[in-house]
């Protein structure tokens, strides 16, 4: 390419995306953007419809009606000329049990087409650069010490590394990874999170599908939130936990704020404990400055006082219901 | 793509150990037959084996004989039937195509891999078998090799036929694979592809044997599986290994042709 586009085209965009199986939708008319430098976060509960949908992103499973787009390709009649930009980990990691990493991911890389652009490249072919890419990807998702061993002697984990160090073998515009996690322990879940804001960083996009409402909120800006195959939810991930309008103040002495405010006095449970933190009163119609002032004029100390927040998991638990 | 087919193909412990076992057999029975010299009667028994007490030169085309009704099938019904629903079981397969590797292009890997396999196998017993023969059954100082129809060969005139015989068996292997490949786009299940694959195997060498099947017995993939024994006779008769070939032929571009409508236009869920 000589000259930078002027409007790059979408990462992912799909319009009217439908599959059916049968008489079932298990996507129906889905319209998806993710676009370039997105970190996405793709939503929805097990059986929802994200891992058919992932698959027809990557023109394994073709769609009934409906569009996909790629990288600006259409998906799946030039996905020769998509998928060499995307790194991807469909349900799970898989390798050939009786090879290595280093085997499995040498076979893997000379199954295909070459690279043909980007950094990688660096004007030499990509079969010279295989053992130095092989060895960055192992060393980015700490396998770099495994060693001989046959794949079919790694833990889970090993496993899960191994499939996301195939994402990365090529440099990928865009990483797809279909829960990307799973099998890693709470230190491994940090390292990827890690080596995922720096690929980020760096240009990569990120198309993260998950169930794990945790792991979608930290590390993601944008999400998209699936439910029986229908997208019910696509904004910024701050505009998802946006605020509900209700004011939150911890108040020290409970049942004094109460009467100031004027509201019952909340019984003891996890919405008015009096414990070290003091009591919690959430208002409804009333204000933070409003709030903070009445309580202030009746002589009662107020901790904190906060619009309520609803969490992602509220916003998709009301969504998905 | 199909180097790399090659290379798992080569990398791959089954591979070699299921050759091996391949040539097993035949090493076994030439011993019983040195040590006891009791050979079948002609007529009785695996093909050829009658002539090979006397000969030992004769003993490749034996010992492909011996393994061409069963074992040689079974192992080209596995490979075969291993070759896509394989990848699909261990989810290979949707890591290869998003690679990607065309649908198309797999295939034709694949296909390339099972005939190289099946080439392999037929060699190796070849091999294994000319090199036991000749060393257990010994050559008897001849220098030439009797017919079935009584005739003399030279060496040179029995190295050309065992080549074709070679090829010959190898190709009838071809049709199945066909069949078995075809089975294997249909399942994720490897052995289920590779028991398919020997279900018509089967059911074509019963079928074979019937009178009552006499219409259309001609076009089974079995019916000229031993028409290589007639490379053994002078002057040859070439009628059955030609249609025998070209049957094989047309196994091969219809099962092909399915596999590749399948494979080309099925959603992958594996």
């Amino acid at each position: 390419m000589s000259e930078e586009t002027v409007d790059t085209p979408a990462a992912i965009a799909t319009r009217g995306l439908t599959k059916r199986f049968g008489r079932v939708a298990a996507v129906d008319g889905l319209d998806l953007l993710v676009r370039p430098g997105d970190r996405y976060g793709f939503l929805g509960p097990n059986g929802s419809g994200k891992t058919t949908t992932v698959r027809m992103l990557l023109g394994l499973v073709y769609a009934t009606s409906g569009e996909v787009e790629v990288l600006g390709h259409r998906i799946p009649r030039e996905a020769g000329a998509a998928l060499p930009g995307v790194g991807a980990l469909v349900e799970g990691p898989a390798a050939y049990p009786h090879l290595s990493a280093r085997a499995n991911l040498r076979l893997l890389d000379a199954a295909g087409p070459p690279v043909s652009g980007g950094p990688l490249a660096e004007g030499v072919g990509s079969r010279r650069s295989r053992t130095r890419r092989i060895e960055a990807a192992l060393e980015e998702v700490g396998l770099a010490d495994v060693g001989r061993k046959p794949v079919r002697a790694y833990s889970l984990g090993m496993r899960q590394r191994l499939g996301l160090a195939a994402a990365l073998l090529r440099g990928p515009r865009l990483l797809v990874l279909d829960e990307p996690t799973n099998g890693l322990d709470p230190r491994g879940i940090a390292e990827v999170r890690d080596l995922l804001v720096r690929l980020n960083e760096n240009g990569t996009t990120v198309f993260l599908s998950s169930h794990l409402l945790a792991e979608v909120e930290l590390f993601c800006t944008r999400v998209g939130v699936l439910d029986r195959g229908r997208l019910v939810a696509q904004d910024a991930l701050d505009a998802l936990r946006g605020p509900t309008g209700r004011t939150v103040v911890r108040v020290d002495d409970i049942a004094a704020a109460a009467r100031a405010l004027g509201v019952p006095e909340p019984s003891p449970g996890p919405d008015g404990l009096d414990g070290a933190d003091g009591g919690r009163l959430v208002l409804d119609g009333v204000g933070v400055a409003e709030a903070t002032e009445r309580l202030v004029r009746a002589g009662i100390a107020v901790r904190e006082a906060v619009p309520e927040r609803r969490t992602l998991e509220e916003s998709v638990l009301e969504l998905t219901s | 793509m199909i180097r790399v087919e090659l290379r798992k193909l080569l990398l791959r412990p089954r591979t070699w150990l299921s050759i091996g076992l391949l040539c097993l057999l035949p090493v076994v029975v030439a011993i019983f037959l040195s040590v006891t010299k009791i050979a079948p009667r002609p007529g009785q028994g695996p093909t050829l084996l009658a002539a090979v007490l006397g000969n030992g030169a004769l003993y490749p085309a034996a010992a492909l004989g011996i393994v061409l009704p069963f074992f040689l099938p079974i192992a080209v019904a596995v490979q075969a039937g291993e070759a896509v629903a394989g990848e699909a079981s261990t989810g290979m397969l949707r890591y290869l195509l998003v690679r990607p590797v065309g649908r198309t292009r797999l295939l034709a890997a694949k296909l390339v891999s099972i005939l190289v396999y099946t080439l392999l196998a037929v060699v190796a017993v070849a091999v294994v078998g000319y090199v036991t023969g000749v060393t257990l059954l010994g050559n008897s100082g001849q220098l030439t090799t009797t017919t079935l129809a009584g005739t003399t060969l030279t060496p040179a005139d029995l190295a050309w036929r065992t080549g074709v015989m070679v090829l010959s068996i190898g190709w009838s292997m071809v049709g199945l694979a066909a069949i078995s490949l075809f089975l294997s786009t249909l399942t994720d299940s490897a052995l289920a592809a590779a028991l398919g694959g020997l279900a018509a195997l089967v059911s074509s060498t019963v079928l074979v044997t019937l009178d009552a099947t006499v219409a259309v017995r001609d076009y089974l993939p079995t019916r000229y599986w031993l028409a290589w024994v007639d490379l053994f006779r002078d002057p040859i008769p070439w009628h059955d290994l030609r249609a025998g070939a070209l049957i094989q032929a047309g196994y091969v571009v219809v099962f092909l042709g399915a596999a590749w409508a399948n494979f080309a236009t099925r959603d992958v869920t594996s």
